[in-house]
C-alpha cells in the first residue's frame, strides 16, 4: 500500500472524534510555548528560584516598606545611635536588623533599596543588549553578503575588547551614573546575542515558509519580524534569562571598583566595597549585601537553567 | 593555513587600530586636567600651559595620535605623566604579577573543572553529579570580588584569629624571593580566580563528555574489551576536550590583560590594578598601552584557538 495522502485519508474517518488519552481527556494540540511552560512548571528548582526572583523584585518595588518598618530612611546617618563610641559600625540588633555601616546607616534598609539598582540595571541593560543583538543578528543573517560581513566584523571587534577595562575607562571618563552604567553594559553585551540569532536566521531563511511569505509579496521587514523572529525567540529568551545575572554581577563589579552610582545611593556592589575595609571588625557590613547579591544571581541562574531545559528537553538537565 | 594566519593577523591589527582610535577620541573629548594636577594648586596659567606643552597635550588630536602611533611602532609607548617612567617599564613590572596570578589559576581551574566534569559525565544523574552541578552553579553565580573577600575573611582573618596565620592579607612576593612565599601570597587569589572559572569548565566538560560518550566509536572501544578507565581517558576525553581548549584560550587571553578584580581585592600590583590606578589619575599613556596589550592578548588567543582547533580536529578546515 502506498502512503500517499489519498490512501491515508481513506484510513482516517474525518468525522471520527479525536482520540482519547488514557486518562479520558481529549488530546489537544499544544503549542511549543505551552509545552515549555508545562515542563518548567514541573521543574521544582526552577519554580523555587522563580519565587525567590519574584520576592527580590517585590523587595525592590516595596523598598520604602523597609523604611516604614524600621523608621530608618536609607541615607540617614545615625552617628549617635548607629555607631559604637569608637565610631565603628554596630552589629545586628533589634534596632538595626542587619547592623549599621561606617556612617551609621541602616544596612537592612540599604540592602532593600540596593535591589532597585541591581534589578534596574540587570533588566534594562539586558533589554538593550538583546534588542541590539536581535536586530543586528536578524539583519546579518537575513541580508547576508556585505551587510553580514560588516556586522560580523563589528561583532568580532566587540568580542575582542577587554570589556571590564574599557567599561572602567568609559565610566571614569564620563563620571559614574545610572544611565552610563546601563549603556556601557548594554553596548558590550549584545554581540553574543547577535551571533546566536544570526546562526538561527541563516538556516531559517532557506525554509519554505519564508519562500511562501515572499511569493505572497511580503516585504523584507515583514519576513524578518513577522515570519522569522518568532522562530528565534526561544533561544533568545533562554539567553536573556541567563544574561541578567551576568549583567547584575558586572554592575556590582563596577560599583565595587568605585565606578557604580555616586553616593549616597544604596548599591550592593558599592556597599560590599565600603564593607571590605571593615571586614575584620564588622562582618555584617560585608556579609549582608554580599548574601543579597549572591542569592539574586543564584536564583536567576537556576531559573535560567530551568528555562533552557524547558525549551530544549534534550539538553542535559541539571537538577531534576 | 598560511593564508588563514595572514588574514586573521590583518583582521587582528585592524581591531587593535580601531581600539587605539576610539581610546584617543574618548580621552580627547573629556577635558584633561592632568597638567593642572601636575602643576599644583598654586600654579599660574603659564605653568599649566608649559606643562601641557611639554606633555604634547596642546597639539591637535591628530598630531598627538600620529606621533603616538609612530613611536608605538618603534616600541616606545610613551611616558607615565606623573613619574616620567617609560610605560614599557611599568608594564614590565606589572606583567610578572599578572602572569603568576593568571597562569597559576588557569592550571587550577582546568584541573578542577575537567576532573569534576568527567566525574559528572561518567555518573550522570548520580548524587555526585548533582552535588558537582550545585557546586558549579554556586560558584558560577558568585561575583569574584565577593569570593575573594569571603576567602580573605575565612582563610586569612578567621584562621589568623584562631592562631593559624597561614595566609597573608594580600600583596605580592616575586618568585625570586622563594617559591614558598610566592605560593603563599598567591593561593587565595588563585582560588578566587579559579573557582569561578572552574564552574564554567565543569559544565562545559560534562556536556561535551556526555555527547562524546554517546558516540558509536566509544561503544566500539568498549565492545573490544578495553578497560573503562582507558575508554574514558583515551577515547572519550581526548575529543571531548576540544570545546574546553577553545574556551581556555579565550579566557586566558581575556585575563592576561589583567584580572582587575582579583588584583584589587588582594592588592596585587598586576596589569589590572595598574590600569585602575592609571584611570584614577587620568594617566593616559598607561591606560592606552595596557588596554591595547589586553586586546592584543585576546586577538592572539583567538587566532591560537582556531589553529589548535584545526590541529585537534582534522575535520575543521581553516579558510
Amino acid at each position: 500500500m502506498s502512503l500517499d495522502p489519498v490512501s491515508l485519508g481513506s484510513l482516517v474517518d474525518p468525522d471520527q472524534d479525536l482520540p482519547e488519552a488514557p486518562d479520558g481527556k481529549a488530546i489537544e494540540g499544544r503549542s511549543p510555548w505551552l509545552l515549555a511552560w508545562q515542563r518548567l512548571r514541573r521543574d521544582r528548582v526552577a519554580m523555587i528560584s522563580l519565587v525567590v526572583v519574584v520576592l527580590i523584585v517585590l523587595m525592590a518595588i516595596f523598598a520604602p516598606v523597609a523604611t516604614w518598618l524600621t523608621g530608618h530612611p536609607p541615607n540617614e546617618q545615625y552617628r549617635q545611635i548607629g555607631l559604637t563610641p569608637d565610631g565603628l559600625p554596630k552589629g545586628p540588633s533589634g534596632q538595626f536588623w542587619m547592623g549599621t555601616d561606617d556612617l551609621g546607616r541602616d544596612i537592612f534598609v540599604r540592602v532593600a533599596y540596593g535591589a532597585r539598582v541591581s534589578l534596574l540595571v540587570g533588566v534594562v541593560a539586558t533589554g538593550i543588549a538583546v534588542a541590539i543583538g536581535v536586530i543586528v543578528g536578524l539583519a546579518a543573517g537575513f541580508f547576508g553578503g556585505l551587510v553580514d560581513t560588516v556586522l560580523a566584523r563589528l561583532v568580532d571587534v566587540i568580542l575582542c575588547v577587554p570589556f571590564l577595562l574599557v567599561a572602567i575607562a568609559l565610566v571614569s571618563i564620563t563620571g559614574p551614573g545610572l544611565s552610563i552604567t546601563i549603556l556601557v553594559i548594554g553596548f558590550f553585551s549584545w554581540a553574543s546575542v547577535a551571533r546566536i540569532v544570526r546562526g538561527q536566521v541563516l538556516s531559517l531563511r532557506e525554509r519554505e515558509f519564508v519562500e511562501a511569505a515572499r511569493s505572497l509579496g511580503a516585504s523584507d521587514r515583514r519576513i524578518m519580524f513577522v515570519d522569522i523572529l518568532p522562530n528565534v525567540l526561544a533561544p533568545v529568551i533562554v539567553y536573556t534569562t541567563l544574561l541578567i545575572p551576568v549583567v547584575i554581577v558586572v554592575e556590582a563589579t563596577l560599583a565595587f571598583l568605585g565606578l557604580g552610582l555616586p553616593p549616597p545611593t544604596a548599591d550592593w556592589g558599592g556597599m560590599i566595597s565600603d564593607g571590605q575595609a571593615y571586614y575584620t571588625t564588622s562582618w555584617w557590613f560585608l556579609m549582608f549585601p554580599g548574601a543579597a547579591l549572591l542569592i539574586t544571581t543564584l536564583a536567576f541562574n537556576l531559573f535560567g537553567d530551568g528555562v533552557r531545559d524547558a525549551f530544549d528537553p534534550r539538553s542535559d538537565q541539571l537538577l531534576n | 593555513m598560511l593564508r588563514f594566519l595572514v588574514r586573521r593577523t590583518a583582521q587582528g591589527l585592524l581591531v587593535l587600530w580601531l581600539i587605539t582610535l576610539v581610546l584617543f577620541a574618548l580621552f580627547f573629548v573629556v577635558p584633561s586636567n592632568v597638567a593642572r594636577t601636575l602643576a599644583g594648586r598654586q600654579a599660574s596659567p603659564q605653568t599649566v600651559a608649559l606643562i601641557q606643552h611639554r606633555l604634547g597635550l596642546d597639539l591637535p588630536l591628530w598630531r598627538q595620535y600620529v606621533g603616538w602611533v609612530g613611536r608605538a611602532l618603534r616600541g616606545d609607548l610613551g611616558y607615565d605623566y606623573y613619574h616620567q617612567v617609560p610605560v614599557t617599564t611599568i608594564i614590565a613590572a606589572a606583567l610578572p604579577v599578572t602572569l603568576s596570578l593568571v597562569l597559576g589559576a588557569a592550571i587550577l581551574w582546568l584541573v578542577i573543572g575537567v576532573f569534576n566534569g568527567v566525574m559528572s559525565a561518567i555518573h550522570p544523574r548520580s548524587f555526585l553529579d548533582r552535588s558537582l552541578t550545585v557546586f558549579a552553579l554556586f560558584f558560577y553565580s558568585m561575583p569574584s570580588f565577593l569570593l575573594g573577600l569571603l576567602l580573605l575573611y575565612f582563610f586569612y582573618f578567621q584562621l589568623t584569629l584562631a592562631g593559624f596565620p597561614l595566609f597573608p592579607a594580600g600583596g605580592y612576593v616575586p618568585l625570586s624571593q622563594g617559591v614558598g612565599p610566592w605560593v603563599d601570597h598567591l593561593i587565595l587569589p588563585w582560588f578566587t580566580l579559579a573557582l569561578v572559572s572552574a564552574a564554567i569548565y565543569t559544565r562545559l566538560t560534562r556536556g561535551s563528555m556526555l555527547d562524546v560518550l554517546g558516540e558509536d566509536y566509544i561503544r566500539t572501544a568498549r565492545s573490544k574489551g578495553i578497560a573503562e578507565r582507558r575508554v574514558v581517558t583515551r577515547h572519550g576525553l581526548r575529543s571531548a576536550l576540544t570545546p574546553v581548549v577553545t574556551q581556555f584560550g579565550i579566557d586566558l587571553g581575556a585575563l592576561l590583560g589583567g584580572a582587575v578584580v582579583t588584583e584589587t581585592v588582594f592588592s596585587l600590583p598586576g596589569l589590572g590594578k595598574t590600569t585602575l590606578d592609571a584611570l584614577n589619575q587620568q594617566n593616559q599613556p598607561v591606560i592606552i598601552a595596557v588596554i591595547l596589550l589586553a586586546s592584543a592578548a585576546i586577538v592572539v588567543a583567538n587566532i591560537a584557538v582556531d589553529v589548535v582547533y584545526a590541529v585537534l580536529d582534522p575535520r575543521v578546515r581553516l579558510h
